[in-house]
Formats: C-alpha cells, structure tokens, sequence
C-alpha cells in the first residue's frame, strides 16, 4: 500500500514533468528535442548527484547544509593541483576529490555520532569554515581555464552515445545509489534509523554510525561534484555553488523525501533535482527572466512540502476534539 | 527538528546560586566576551576608542535585533530561515515607495508592514497548516527573496529621503547610535517578554514537550503564529535600520543573514532543540560576534576568514560543554 503511494508520487512528478516539457516545446520547437533535453540532463547532473547525497542525510532524520561548501573547497583543491602539478593522471585527481570530500563529510558525520549534536548546527559551522578554508587555500586566487589541463577540463565533456561523460556520472551514481539504498544493509539501517530511531536500536542498527555513513557518502559526493563543477564551468573561485546547498535540499523536497525522516526514494531525489533543472532551463526559452527562477523554486519547494504533509500525514487517535470544530488533533503532526 | 531530545537529568541537590551563576553559559560566554575584548585592544592600538567602538555596535545590533525574536522561535522548537529575505524584500519595498516619493513616516510603515505581512505569510504555513518549519522557511526564504529579484533585476534602489537616513546614522546622544539604543530597548522588551510574561512561559513549555503543552491548554498553534509574526516585525525594522544605513537597496542584500542570525542565538545558548535559552545569552553572544568580526577587520583579516571564526566559534561552544559533560559522566562509574 505505502509502495504505490511512492510509486503515484514518483509518477505524478513523471507527469508533471512531461508537461512541463510540452508546454514548453509549444512555446519553442526546439525546446523537446532529444538533443536539448540531454543538454538539460547533463545541466542537472550535479544537482541529481548531490540531491541523492542530501537524500541519504535527510533519511535518517539529519540535513547537511555543507554540501555547496565542500563543492567549493574540493573545487578549488582539486583545481589548484591540477594547475600545479599537470603532470598527475586524471585518476589521482578524482582520487583526492574524492577522498577530500569523504573527510570533510567525516568531520561533520563525527559531531553527529561523538557527540550527538545536531546536524543543522554542525553544518551550518561546517558550512561557513569549508568555504573559508577555501579562500585560505586559494588566497582568494581564481584557477582560470589556461592554466587546467586538457584531460582535466576535457574528460566530462566527451560525448558517449549523444550525453558527456559527466550526464553518465550522473546515471552510474543514481544506479550506484540505488542498489546501496535498497539491497545493502546500510541502506536498510539509512531508511531505519531515520523512520524511527527508537526501533532500529532496537533491532541491533547503531543509529549513530549509520548517521556517520550517510554523511560520508554526502560528502564523498560532493567531493566528486567539487571536480565536475571545476571542470564544467572551467573555473575555480571560491564562491563557486554559493547557496546551492539549498538547492539540493529543494530537490529532496519536492522529490517527496520527508525531512522528518524515513520516507523517500533515488527516483524522488533523481526527479525533483530534473524538475528544477527542466524549469531553469526553460525560462529563458519561454521569455521569463531569469530573475524569476528563484521565486518560482521557492513556491514549488511551498507547494511541495504542503503535498508531502498531505501524504504522510498519519491517522492519529482522537484524543481531544476541538470544542467548535469537529478537527482532529493529530498526534503525529 | 531533528535529534533525538536529550536526556535532562536532574540533580538530588541545587547548587548554591553563586555555582549556579558561574556555572551557568551565560557566564563562560560573557568570560569569553571579556576575553576577546582585552585580545582586541592588545592586538590593535585603534581598537579602545569610543567611536570605534560605536562603529563596531553597527555590525550586529540589526542581525541581533532578529535574534531576539529568532531566540523565541527556536526555544518554542520552531526555526525561520525566510529572516534575511524579509529584509530584503522590505527593503525593496522601501526602496519601491521611495522612488515613488513616498515620506519617511511611510517608508517605515511600509518597511515594517512587509516584514509583518511576510511573518504572516510563516505563521499560516507553519502554525496553520502544520508544516514543518526548517523547509517552509527555506522555500518562503527563495519566494521572498525571488520577488526581490524580479522586481530589481541587477538594478539598485537609492534616492531615499534624508530624513530617513536617521534611523542607521544618527545619534540619539554622543557616541550612542540610534541603533544601539533601538537594540538596548528591544533587549529589554524581550527579555521581558520571555522571562516575565506568561507568553514566555507557554514558549518554554511548548519547546520542551509540545504535546503536554497542548493538554495544559496551551493554544500552541497561536503561539506559534504570533512568534512567526513577531520574527517577521523584527525583520522589518532590522530592514528599515540596514537600509536607512547603506542607503540603497540590492536584492542580495542582507545574504546569508539568516545562518548568523541562527549562529549568535546558538551561541548565546539557546538549545536548538527548543525548551531551553535566555535573551540575556543572546545579547552577550551578539556582543561577542560583534567584537569579534570588528577585532578582526582591524587587522585587516578579510571577511571570508573571519567567518571562519565564527564558524569554529559556534562549534566550539556547542561542543565544550557536550565533551565536558561526557567526560563527567564517564568518571563515576
């Protein structure tokens, strides 16, 4: 029953964003094309990676608003190796992305476990200090494109049967993502802890250490992002993804992942980052401004967040009525 | 909000008020204020210099202003990120009637008037339809600060009366500012409101256990609503204030507010779980901040860094005493 309450969930967003697609392509011809629409999944592929990042955190009851920092700081790491020593294989690169991000999620996945503060404390400190230590790194020094290699800035760009490398990326994450949420054992402890801690201690899940891996896997994939993005738009500074993290929590949402907890999907996730991604690349197509694409997220995150407490609402007991109105008091509200 | 809610244990027996005084966040943090203070005037010869420290007054007394109100939201288990986007759709608002010529007295009304009506906004989302807050005001933080956009593109507001500049430039008598003054006064008024009123009460008893409040008839969703309300009143004058004081309107303006809003009313002790917290701890960590970032624009530490500190500084002080305590525990046996 739950399930194909998830399943017309994920379908809705299907449809809604199918016809969005059609609206658009009536405005402007091209707009549908199979050509375009890869163009717009491979826009979008940061965003579904670290969307799916910011899904295993908030699952288990936790949020992780450093993810646009920590972008920035591995951006910006990665960048100036690159620079420095051009002579390192492409692999070693993505290596210390990778590892970088792993340890910066570590730190804030550490405070969540050791020490049992909340998460929106310790990222939001973390948040201001990884975006920091960027500036102290790079001195406040852009990496330009000149000064990158070709096979640093080249290898996301190369098209595989019509989509760049860096839309595969994305592809190969969402599946990665999707067989660890649903057949491993961390990905069963992610969903358990977050529904309903008490229980999954109860049932030998050591909620703390799961906490500890989901925001390891967050900034293991934002360590990669922090590459793609330097390599995407050939440039290293350190305001680079600035309130993204935003972003990432507003795909989450209006992918249906509640922020309580427990309830959400890889094709949630995957389908909120590309209805974001659809609408920004749709409005200068249809003559809006550009300006508008922050209001317009902001009414869908609204909009979304009223459909999902539609949705998970529980039926409570009744254990008081209200003397005029015959409302119930919900006790899972 | 997130985390699972602390144990509270209570001692067989009350240490002497004087321990209890010295003991308590309120003191480590107003010695960690002394402390910054005798580092800032050893660091730098310009520092103990009533004027300038009149200026340094400038760089929290609007962010604290909002803190005041946040302070409540938090304790009552609520949050609101929208904070920084009031203000700058305030802004832009004041800036809008500006140009059509409107007075002084207007521009406050309408200034504040905004901030009131986008608190409205809040409390129906949050109190009224029961939504979870963190993600309503991160959406209504994007609308806000989306329609600010639209309506000003890449242009900037100015032209505004030279009456109105009174309000973040004047002087109420030799080196008080009109602002500082508003900040001493709103103090006041808060902590009275929250320690010696039967609202503050009922904000406390909502924080700690919502759902016994409910049964001791407490009117939560009211409460609720009124504190959402009163955040967006404060954010209305922080945005007459800050925008009497620049003297224009960008729709970036006041960005990234709303994380060292969260960040100085953290550190001035409020839990973020809710139920615990005085404004007497906010306005020293205010202080602190304050000091803090001025110290160091003094020695020419560039700002970006200077969040650092504030990041390590927010960290610091909420895990010292978790650590501490854990340590405590762990000795008995």
């Amino acid at each position: 029953m739950i399930r194909q309450l998830f399943k017309f969930r994920e379908m809705l967003l299907v449809i809604i964003i199918a016809i969005l697609l059609a609206v658009f392509s009536t405005r402007s011809p091209g707009f549908a094309t199979p050509g375009n629409l890869a163009n717009i999944f491979n826009d979008t592929s940061i965003l579904i990676i670290l969307a799916l990042g910011q899904m295993t955190v908030i699952l288990t009851k936790s949020i992780d608003l450093s993810v646009a920092a920590n972008v920035a700081f591995t951006g910006m790491a990665v960048g100036m190796l690159n620079a420095a020593h051009p002579e390192l294989p492409l692999v070693l690169i993505l290596i210390v992305a990778l590892c970088i991000g792993a340890v910066l999620g570590a730190i804030n996945g550490i405070f969540v476990w050791k020490l049992n503060i909340p998460s929106i404390v310790v990222t939001l400190g973390t948040l201001t200090i990884y975006r920091g230590m960027a500036f102290v790194l790079s001195g406040g020094a852009w990496v330009n494109a000149h000064q990158m290699t070709a096979p640093f800035l080249q290898t996301p760009r190369q098209l595989f049967l019509g989509l760049p490398i860096l839309g595969w990326t994305a592809i190969v994450i969402v599946a990665v993502m999707y067989l660890v949420m649903s057949r491993t054992f961390l990905g069963r402890a992610i969903y358990a802890s977050g529904g309903n801690p008490t229980a999954a201690v109860y049932a030998g899940i050591d909620v703390g250490r799961t906490r500890f891996f989901a925001f390891v896997i967050s900034g293991t994939l934002a360590g990669l992002c922090g590459y793609l993005w330097v390599s995407r738009y050939a440039v290293a500074y350190v305001d680079i993804a600035a309130g993204f993290e935003l972003d990432t929590v507003a795909a989450c949402v209006i992918g249906g992942i509640s922020t309580l907890g427990g309830i959400g999907s890889v094709a949630g996730a995957v389908l909120g980052a590309l209805f974001l991604g659809v609408t920004k690349n749709a409005l200068p197509v249809i003559n809006i401004s550009p300006f508008a694409q922050m209001a317009i997220s902001g009414s869908v995150i609204i909009a979304a967040v009223i459909f999902n407490a539609r949705q998970e609402r529980r039926r409570g007991r009744i254990i008081l009525r209200d003397r005029g109105a015959s409302e119930q008091i919900e006790v899972a509200a | 909000m997130s985390a699972i809610p602390e144990k509270r244990l209570i001692p067989d027996r009350l240490g002497t008020s004087a321990t209890r005084l010295f003991g308590s966040w309120e003191a480590l943090l107003f010695a960690v204020a002394v402390l910054i203070f005798i580092a800032n005037s050893l660091a730098s010869p310009y520092f103990l210099n009533a004027w300038n420290l009149s200026d340094a007054t400038f760089n929290f007394t609007e962010k604290a202003m909002v803190a005041f109100a946040m302070a409540l939201l938090i304790i009552s288990g609520e949050i609101d990120l929208s904070v920084a986007a009031i203000i700058a759709l305030a802004s832009t608002a004041m800036g809008a009637a500006a140009q059509a010529g409107i007075g002084t007295p207007g521009l406050v009304a309408i200034g504040i008037g905004v901030g009131v009506g986008c608190g409205v906004v809040n409390g129906i989302l949050v109190a009224g339809l029961r939504l979870p807050s963190i993600v309503v005001t991160i959406g209504t933080m994007s609308l806000f600060r989306g329609i600010a956009y639209i309506v000003l593109g890449d242009k900037a507001y100015g032209g505004y009366p030279a009456s109105f500049a009174y309000f973040g430039q004047g002087y109420v008598f030799w080196v008080f500012s009109f602002e500082f003054v508003l900040f001493a006064v709103l103090a006041i008024v808060f902590a009275v409101l929250l320690h010696a009123t039967n609202f503050g009460r009922r904000v406390y008893a909502i924080g700690n256990n919502e759902f016994a409040a409910r049964f001791s008839g407490i009117r939560v969703e009211r409460i609720k609503f009124t504190l959402f309300l009163l955040t967006g009143l404060m954010s209305g004058i922080a945005a007459v204030c800050l925008t009497s004081r620049l003297g224009s309107t960008r729709p970036s303006i006041a960005q990234g507010w709303e994380l060292e809003i969260v960040t100085m009313v953290v550190l001035g002790g409020v839990s973020i779980l809710g139920g615990a917290g005085t404004i007497g701890g906010v306005v020293i960590a205010a202080f602190v901040m304050g000091l803090v970032t001025f110290g160091l624009g003094l020695l020419n530490v560039p700002g970006i860094v200077m969040s650092i500190f504030i990041g390590l500084l927010l960290i610091v002080t909420i895990t010292l005493p978790v650590i501490i305590r854990q340590f405590r525990h762990r000795k008995p046996a």
